[in-house]
Formats: structure tokens, sequence, C-alpha cells
């Protein structure tokens, strides 16, 4: 709480400053069109109308605020919460996606790590890989998944699901070994003193001291596969999904329509991410980690 | 007769595990009422397996930590190539890696523009000034602690948002061109440059600040030659984050919107031809990119940074 009154301030500069920029660059237009009408501008109405046009090369933040609300509770009111034109509705679609995908990512990478914790022949082979994967930029692949996976006959939701779980994948793995290799020789040396089967060793000692490591890596694959989820709507031409919000607002100069779901896409980042803050907190207390 | 009692007896049984030989046997057998054609491919993974094992068995040193890796990536070239061609797959959905390494160098100029183009315009530029601006903002609000706690969890929340999601906006501001790519790019790692810059100069313990003012050094002696120096760690940190991030941000944005070369737009544009053989060529020039700018970042990181743990310890 110590921190509330520096990040309002924060904020509210950061607000701001949208504003000015706003009147910035929004500025020429309104005076084109001035001057086209013959009239010139005084500074309250040129601000006035820098903060009020349709296409706005930079919406002030109430547009955007104003649009959200229009295509998600003015929606709900009307009984069509669930509509095609609702933000919810895409971004349902691409929640679906990111949540399939990540659960398939860390299921995988879980997987894998403890085969590389226990088996040293994979941890020789595979680790130097996953730790290359992470500098490569993997996700300039997303529009090959799509089409290929169209062409097979696969798709829908599965493709982009694929894409979140590719990206979700390596943090986990390398969260996950780093986890189950923390506890220190003297720990695992007391599990033999009890003589601990491996099986007992990995419930009780391993995979509950990775629990830290595990929630942190998790966080960062949540963010990675919601960008997966995003730009895996890219190259489908626009259906549906926030990523297909923000390709149509594009081709069509709806700024305020791309702006709306760019906020609706951190909303869902934010809610995702402080989800599993929320779990992470329970569990390490629970525990007795934090 | 319980499964202990299955133990494999036969010459030079103390090099096979009797685990692994169940295992190759049952798979075998299953692949070849399944699948006859894939017999090949599996004797070849279970016989690199098999020896990479072997070797990961002997004491570690650099060259089996090198020779095991790279045994392993060849035979999942191996493996890719003997699929593709004896199942017969269409190129259109998996080119062989041979039909890749081929379009790769019939197509230099192409990759080279398409690089130029994307990783040193676009990438290069935005990693620069987005790297710099963070790294100056950083030294600003290094002063007042109000703005320090107020930036840290904004730009933390901020690093987590899929900022990738600005690129339509900015290709709209800046243009089709490289100017754009360099914007998304400086977007994408101001944040994560500049929460580590910030943590990084707050990683000085009081002793040392006491140190520093025993010889009555000043802000800025203290900044330079106590403060930065034990900053560097975060800050290459930070730089290495923005490495894969810098390429993302360049590569994508180019999906919203670019003239006709870079390699965000070779990989839309030859997707939509089914030329995915281009695609991958593209894809390894991607990842030669990526894994090259991260390697030159970490050998100036060993330069600077030879005083800290982590680097001692790998020597």
């Amino acid at each position: 709480m110590r921190n509330l009154v520096p990040v309002l301030t924060i904020l509210a500069a950061l607000l701001a400053l949208w504003y000015a920029a706003a009147v910035a660059l929004n500025a020429q237009w309104a005076q084109d069109q001035a001057t086209r009408a013959g009239t010139t501008l005084t500074l309250p109405a040129l601000v006035a109308d820098t903060w009020s046009q349709d296409k706005p090369k930079l919406p002030a933040p109430h547009q955007v605020a104003l649009e959200i609300w229009n295509t998600t509770g003015a929606m709900v009111l009307e009984g069509r919460g669930f509509s095609k034109r609702s933000l919810f509705y895409h971004s349902w679609i691409t929640f679906s996606a990111t949540a399939l995908g990540f659960v398939l990512g860390t299921a995988l990478g879980i997987a894998l790590a403890i085969g590389i914790v226990y088996n040293r022949t994979i941890d020789m082979s595979v680790m130097p890989w996953v730790i290359a994967s992470q500098t490569i930029p993997i996700l300039a692949i997303a529009p090959m998944i799509i089409v290929v996976l169209n062409a097979v006959g696969i798709s829908g939701l599965l493709p982009k699901a694929m894409i979140s779980m590719y990206l979700s994948f390596f943090p986990v793995v390398v969260g996950m070994v780093k986890g189950l290799r923390s506890p220190a020789p003297m720990q695992l040396d007391q599990m033999r003193t009890w003589s601990a089967s491996a099986a007992q060793t990995f419930w009780r000692l391993r995979l509950p001291s990775s629990m830290p490591y595990l929630f942190t890596s998790l966080k960062v694959g949540m963010a990675a596969s919601l960008v997966g989820a995003i730009v895996g709507e890219l190259p489908t031409g626009a259906v549906a999904g926030l990523g297909a919000r923000l390709l149509a607002g594009s081709y069509y100069g709806q700024t305020i329509q791309i702006w709306s779901a760019l906020i609706m896409a951190a909303t869902l980042a934010a809610v995702l991410v402080g989800l599993i803050g929320l779990v992470q907190r329970i569990t390490l207390k629970r525990m007795g980690m934090a | 007769m319980g499964f202990r009692d299955l133990k494999y007896e036969g010459p030079f049984r103390h090099l096979v595990n009797t685990e692994f030989l169940i295992f190759l046997m049952v798979t075998l057998a299953g692949a070849g009422i399944l699948a006859p054609k894939a017999i090949p491919i599996l004797l070849v993974w279970f016989a690199v397996w098999w020896i990479n094992s072997r070797i990961a068995a002997l004491p570690k040193s650099g060259l089996t930590k090198f020779l095991v890796p790279m045994l392993f990536g060849v035979t999942v070239l191996i493996i890719w190539e003997l699929t593709v061609t004896s199942f017969g797959i269409s190129p259109v959905l998996l080119p062989a890696p041979t039909a890749i390494a081929a379009t790769f160098a019939k197509s230099t100029h192409i990759l080279w523009q398409d690089f130029v183009q994307t990783a040193l315009k676009g990438a290069l530029t935005g990693y620069i000034m987005g790297c710099g601006a963070a790294f100056l903002t950083a030294i600003a609000i290094d002063r007042f602690p109000f703005l320090q706690r107020g930036l840290l969890p904004v730009g933390n929340f901020v690093a987590a948002l899929p900022i990738i999601g600005m690129a339509p906006i900015l290709v709209m501001w800046f243009g089709f061109d490289w100017q754009s790519k360099a914007a998304v790019v400086v977007v994408m790692v101001f944040f994560p440059m500049l929460v580590n810059t910030v943590q990084g100069l707050t990683d000085t313990d009081a002793m040392q600040r006491d140190l520093m003012r025993t010889y009555a050094a000043g802000y800025w002696q203290t900044l330079f030659k106590l403060r930065l120096p034990a900053a560097m760690p975060f800050l290459f940190n930070g730089l290495k984050i923005a490495t894969t991030l810098a390429l993302i941000g360049a590569i994508v944005a180019e999906f919203f919107g670019s003239p006709i070369k870079g390699m965000g737009f070779r990989i839309s544009t030859s997707v939509g031809q089914l030329a995915l053989d281009l695609v991958w060529a593209e894809i390894v020039v991607a990842a030669i990119a990526g894994s090259g700018f991260y390697g030159a970042v970490a050998l100036v990181e060993k330069a600077v940074t030879f005083w800290h743990p982590s680097q001692r310890s790998r020597a």
C-alpha cells in the first residue's frame, strides 16, 4: 500500500501525457478540416475537436473508454452480452485458445522437466536446445503453423492453442528444471538417510520445493501464451478474437476499435497473471513458504 | 516370474539396459504392425539414443557437453528427412531439411535483403533507441525514490502486457517502412529494460555507499564508480531479454503492413503462396539472427561483468 500514491501519480501523469499526445497528433487533421471550411479554430475548439474525432490518429482515453463500455457493459445491459460485436465474445475466443495452450504447454513442460532432472541423457541432449530456443523469435512461425494445420484439416481453436502451447512450454521447462533441482544436497541426503524411494523424494521434496519457480514461470508462460493466441488470430483473416479485432481495425483505420481491443487484451493479461499470482500466494502460504 | 528376472544375459550385457531393450522391442513390434515404413526411422532414433546415453554416462567434459546435443540435433534432422521422404509428405505441409537447405542456398540475396530490412534496420535501430531511452529514463528517475516506487509496479505490469498489439497503431503512425518496426521495438524493449536498470541501480548496500561518502565522492562519482558497475548484471539481463523481444517485435510488426521486403513480410506472403521451404529458410535466418544477437550481448556481458559470481563459476 506504501506504493499506492506513487503508482497513482505515475498513472495520472501517463493519462495527462495521453491527452496531450492526442491533441498533438490529431491537430493536423482538425486544422485541415477548419481550413477547408474556411474557418479558424480557437484553442479550446481545437482541443475539443482533437478529443472527439471519428478516426483520430490517437483517440483520447475517454473515447476508448466509451467504445469499451459500448461493446461490453452496454451490450450486457441490452442482453446481448455475447453477440459477435461484443468484446466479451472476442475476449472469450482469445481466452479459450490461450487457456488450452497454456494448460497443454505447462503439462508438457513439467513432464519434460521431470525427464531432464531424472535422466542424464535427456538432460544433456535436450536442455541446451531448450535454452537456445529461448533466444529465437519463435513467434515468427505462427502463420505457418496456422496455415499448415488448416491444410491438414485442423482449424478453429486448436492451431491457436498450439502456438500458445509452444510459447508457454519453454519458460515452464526452464523454470521447473531449476525448481526441481533447487533442494540442497543436504536435504537430498536427508531423504536418503530415511531410505526414501525415488518417488517419495519427488513428491515430498523436489516437487514442493519447485513451487516458487513453477509459479514464476507460469506467469511468464501465461503472458507468452496470450501473445501467441493474439498473433495466431492474425493469419486466419480476422474472423474472431482480439487479434482479429486489431487486424480489422488496422485494415479500416478504426483506431478507436484497435485501442479498445488493445486495452481489453491488456486487461485479460492482467487478470490472468493476477489470478496466477493469487493462487501462488495462497499455495505458498498454505505450504508455509511465504 | 517377476519383472526383475527378465534380465538380458546375452553378449555386451554390460552395455545395454534391460528396460531400454524391452521398450525397443515393443516399439519396433508396434511399428512393424502399424507402419512398417517407420522401422528404419525408429532404428536410427534408438541407435543414436543409445550412443548418447553411453556418452552421457561418461564423466562430463567440454567434449561430451558439445557432442551430445549436437548428435541429438543432427538426429532430429535425419529423422525429419527420413519421415518426409519415406511417408511422402507433401512439401506444402513440411519440406525436408535438404529442400530447405537448397532453398536457403538459392535465395541468399532475398534472405540477406530481408535480414537487413528487419534485423538491422528495424530490430537493431529500435533496440538501441529503446534500451538507450530506458537507460536514460532510469538514471533520470533514480534521484526521485517517489517516482521509482511508482514506476516499478507500473513497469512490471506493462512488461506482462501483450505490447505487440501496439504494432498496428505504430504502423499507422510511422508508415510501412522500417521506422514503424523500430518504433514497435522501442515500445517493446523499453519497460523490461527500464525495470531492470532501476532495480540494478538499487543493488548496492549501505556499507558500499557509505564508503563512497567517506571518500567525499559526489552523486555522479558514486553513480559512475559504484552504482553503475554494480547494476551491470541487471542491465545485461534486461539487454538479453530485449534481444529476443526486438526480433519478435520487428517480425510481427511486418504482419500489419510493410514494404515488399523483410522477414515478417516474406514469412506471411510465402505462407500464402505455400512456399514453405522459403518460410523455413527465413525461420533459419531468424534463429541465427536471434541466437547471434543474444550471443553477442552475452559475450559483452562476460567481458564487462567478469567479477560477478555467475560469470566466475562458469570458468
